[in-house]
C-alpha cells in the first residue's frame, strides 16, 4: 500500500519531492495506528494543512470500510454458524488463518535480527501474553516496557560512549 | 450507549498502542474484543481471515467489521444493521484518531529526535517486543474452536494438516516456470475454504 501511496503521490501527481515522501514516511513509521493512514495524514497535511489531513485518511479508510461493511451485512456470526456451506468453509480456513500469522512470526524475527541477547524478549512476551493471566498478559505492558528498555539502553550506550571519549581526551 | 464508549476506548488504546503493523496489532485486538466476550473465538479468526482477504489495511478492517458485529452479539436490543452501523463508525474513527493527531501535533517532535538517535533507540527495543506480540496472537488463535469445536480427534487431525500445508505454502517459494514465487494469502485462505468445503460440507 505505501508503494502505492508513492507512485500517485510523487510520481503520478508530483505532489511532493520523493524526499519528502521519504522523510514524512519515517516519521509516519514512528506513530503508533495504522502505517497508511498515517503517511496519508502526513501528506495531507503538507499539502494543505488540517483540512488536507482529514481528506486524506478519510479517504484511504473510505474504500476499506466500505468494502467490510458490504460484507459484514451478508456475513453475520448466525449466517456462518447456520449455514451449512459457509460454515464448513470457515472450518477449513481457520487453522489456515493461524498458519498465516506464523509466517510474520519468523518473517520479523528474522528482520529484528535477534540475538542470543535479545532472543528471550519475544519468547518472554509471547509466553505472558498467551497464558492469559490478567495485568501481566496485557500486551501494553510490554509495548511500554519494549519502548522504555530501549530508551534506557541508548541513554547507557551514549554515556559510555562519552566516557570514553574523555578517557581518550586525558 | 455504555457499551459504545467501551467500544470507542477498547478502539482508541488500540490505536495508541498499535506499534509494529496489523499482526502485533491483532493481540491487542483479540484482548480487547474476545476478552471481554463482544465476539467469540471463532467470529474473530473469521474476521482475520476476512480482513486478509479484502484489500486496505487489516487494522481498519477489523475495526470496520467488529464494530459492526459487536453491539447485536453484546445486547441483542442493539442488533444490527444500523446499531452495528454505528458500531463500525465509531471503532474506525477511534482506532485511526490518535495516530491522526499525533501525526498533526508530534510530527515536529518526532523529526527533532530523529537526529538525537532517541527514537532509533526506543524502536530497537520494540522491535523484539513486536516478534513476540505477533507470535502471541498466533499462540492464543491455537485453540479448540479453531481447531477442534466438535471435539472429533480426525477433525483436529485434518485442522493440524491444513495448518501446516497453508504454512508451507506461505512461507516456502513455490517453483513455477524457473522463477520461485511466494503465494499471496488469498489464494491459501480459498484453498483451505475450499478443503473445508469438501471435509466438512
Amino acid at each position: 500500500m505505501i508503494s502505492i501511496i508513492e507512485k500517485e503521490v510523487v510520481d503520478k501527481h508530483h505532489w511532493i519531492e520523493r524526499d519528502d515522501f521519504l522523510d514524512l514516511l519515517a516519521v509516519a513509521q514512528s506513530i503508533p495506528g495504522i502505517l497508511a493512514v498515517n503517511i496519508a495524514t502526513a501528506i495531507g497535511d503538507r499539502l494543505c494543512g488540517m483540512r488536507g489531513s482529514v481528506v486524506a485518511a478519510l479517504g484511504t479508510i473510505l474504500p476499506s470500510f466500505l468494502i467490510i461493511l458490504a460484507i459484514a451485512i451478508f456475513l453475520t456470526p448466525d449466517v456462518i454458524k447456520e449455514n451449512r456451506v459457509v460454515s464448513s468453509v470457515f472450518m477449513g480456513i481457520r487453522p489456515a488463518v493461524v498458519a498465516l500469522i506464523v509466517a510474520p512470526v519468523i518473517s520479523s524475527a528474522k528482520a529484528a535480527r535477534l540475538s542470543l541477547k535479545t532472543v528471550w524478549i519475544p519468547l518472554v512476551v509471547a509466553l505472558m501474553i498467551s497464558l492469559d493471566l490478567g495485568m501481566v498478559s496485557n500486551p501494553v505492558l510490554y509495548i511500554f516496557l519494549g519502548g522504555l528498555g530501549g530508551y534506557l539502553h541508548f541513554v547507557y550506550s551514549r554515556r559510555r560512549l562519552e566516557g570514553r571519549r574523555k578517557e581518550g581526551d586525558d | 450507549m455504555g457499551f459504545y464508549l467501551k467500544l470507542i476506548w477498547a478502539y482508541v488504546k488500540i490505536g495508541i498502542f498499535g506499534f509494529g503493523g496489523g499482526y502485533a496489532m491483532l493481540s491487542l485486538v483479540e484482548k480487547s474484543v474476545v476478552g471481554p466476550g463482544w465476539i467469540s473465538e471463532q467470529m474473530f479468526t473469521d474476521i482475520v481471515a476476512i480482513s486478509q482477504m479484502t484489500p486496505g489495511p487489516i487494522g481498519i478492517n477489523s475495526a470496520t467489521y467488529i464494530g459492526y458485529v459487536a453491539p447485536g452479539s453484546v445486547d441483542p436490543a442493539l442488533a444490527p444493521p444500523l446499531w452495528g452501523l454505528l458500531g463500525s463508525v465509531l471503532a474506525t474513527l477511534a482506532v485511526v484518531l490518535p495516530s491522526f493527531y499525533l501525526v498533526l501535533y508530534a510530527s515536529h517532535f518526532i523529526r527533532r529526535h530523529h537526529e538525537s538517535g532517541v527514537i532509533k533507540g526506543i524502536f530497537s527495543g520494540l522491535r523484539p517486543v513486536v516478534v513476540g506480540l505477533i507470535a502471541s496472537a498466533a499462540i492464543m488463535l491455537m485453540n479448540a474452536p479453531n481447531f477442534n469445536p466438535n471435539g472429533l480427534d480426525w477433525q483436529l487431525a485434518v485442522n493440524i494438516s491444513i495448518c501446516i500445508c497453508a504454512f508451507c505454502l506461505v512461507f516456502f517459494p513455490i517453483p513455477w516456470r524457473g522463477k520461485r514465487i511466494k503465494l499471496h494469502p488469498i489464494y491459501v485462505i480459498m484453498m483451505a475454504g475450499l478443503a473445508g468445503y469438501m471435509i466438512y460440507g
